[in-house]
């Protein structure tokens, strides 16, 4: 896969803060290309949010979600030195995960 | 300020979306129909929906389903514990940022729906118990359409809230 993704997790105040952004075409399968062909669908199925190792979030996207997909959510708790895993899975079956340390 | 019946009918449009995309808590018709009728009856609640498999039909449904679909048990009951954030005007439908955030307690599902979208179901998020059921996304927005934020709670209650976003379309945006 392309670009990594971009985690930023932040502590302040007892909540954790994550944004994410993903690197990925999120293709709806609705588009023609220059030539007149439909651009098949290839968008992100299932991303799962951990905090050292233990699922806080799941998500289930359709290809209605933006290009390059921003996600921002808010963990109760967490400390920093914490571990904040995301991955995902397509609808190639192609995965990514990334991790970032709580500040 | 919206009559009661439109709200009614709102909360039923947004039911038989729902419903037929196989999300919301069903009740099994038997009691459905009983209800129609006026009689109560005690309920069986089968919870139909995606488990941790990519829910195809779900994504699938191209458009809201008829009123007459909806067997779900709870009605989407406007509520103002429901937040949505949206922009009044998307000046580039296809990067719409969206944020919702919800009030209530022991809420596990989240869902965001474009009306007006091919593809009305944007994205579903199962939240656990900890994570603040606030998110923020973007989304792509064929035309102006309404917003449904959905919150569904652990005990299978379910709440909406909707804002009108407009797309301009043509030209340069920003």
């Amino acid at each position: 896969m392309p670009d990594p993704m971009r985690i930023r997790a932040q502590f302040t105040d007892g909540v954790t803060t994550v944004r994410v952004l993903m690197s990925h075409e999120m293709e709806t399968g609705l588009r023609k290309d220059a030539q007149g062909m439909i651009v098949p669908a290839w968008f992100i199925q299932q991303v799962t949010a951990q905090l050292n190792d233990r699922t806080v979030l799941t998500a289930q996207w359709g290809p209605s979600v933006a290009k390059n997909p921003y996600l921002q959510f808010r963990i109760k708790g967490g400390a920093a030195g914490d571990r904040v895993t995301i991955s995902w899975i397509d609808n190639r079956d192609e995965t990514r995960t990334d991790s970032a340390v709580v500040t | 300020m919206c009559s009661r019946r439109e709200a009614l009918l709102r909360s039923a449009q947004l039911a038989s979306m729902l419903a037929g995309l196989g999300l919301l808590p069903r009740i099994v018709s038997a009691q459905a129909a009983a209800q129609v009728q006026g009689q109560a009856a005690p309920p069986t609640l089968v919870v139909a929906g995606a488990t941790t498999a990519w829910n195809a039909v779900a994504f699938e449904a191209k458009s809201v389903a008829d009123v007459m679909n909806a067997l779900g048990a709870a009605m989407p009951v406007a509520s103002a514990e429901v937040a949505l954030t949206a922009p009044d005007i998307a000046e580039n439908g296809a990067v719409v940022p969206v944020a919702v955030s919800v009030a209530l307690p022991g809420v596990k599902r989240i869902l965001l729906l474009v009306e007006k979208n091919p593809a009305t179901l944007s994205a579903v998020f199962d939240v656990t118990a900890q994570v603040e059921p606030a998110l923020s996304t973007r989304v792509k927005m064929g035309q102006t359409s309404n917003v449904f934020a959905v919150a569904i709670t652990g005990d299978d209650r379910v709440f909406y809230a909707s804002k009108e976003v407009k797309v301009t379309l043509g030209g340069c945006g920003g």
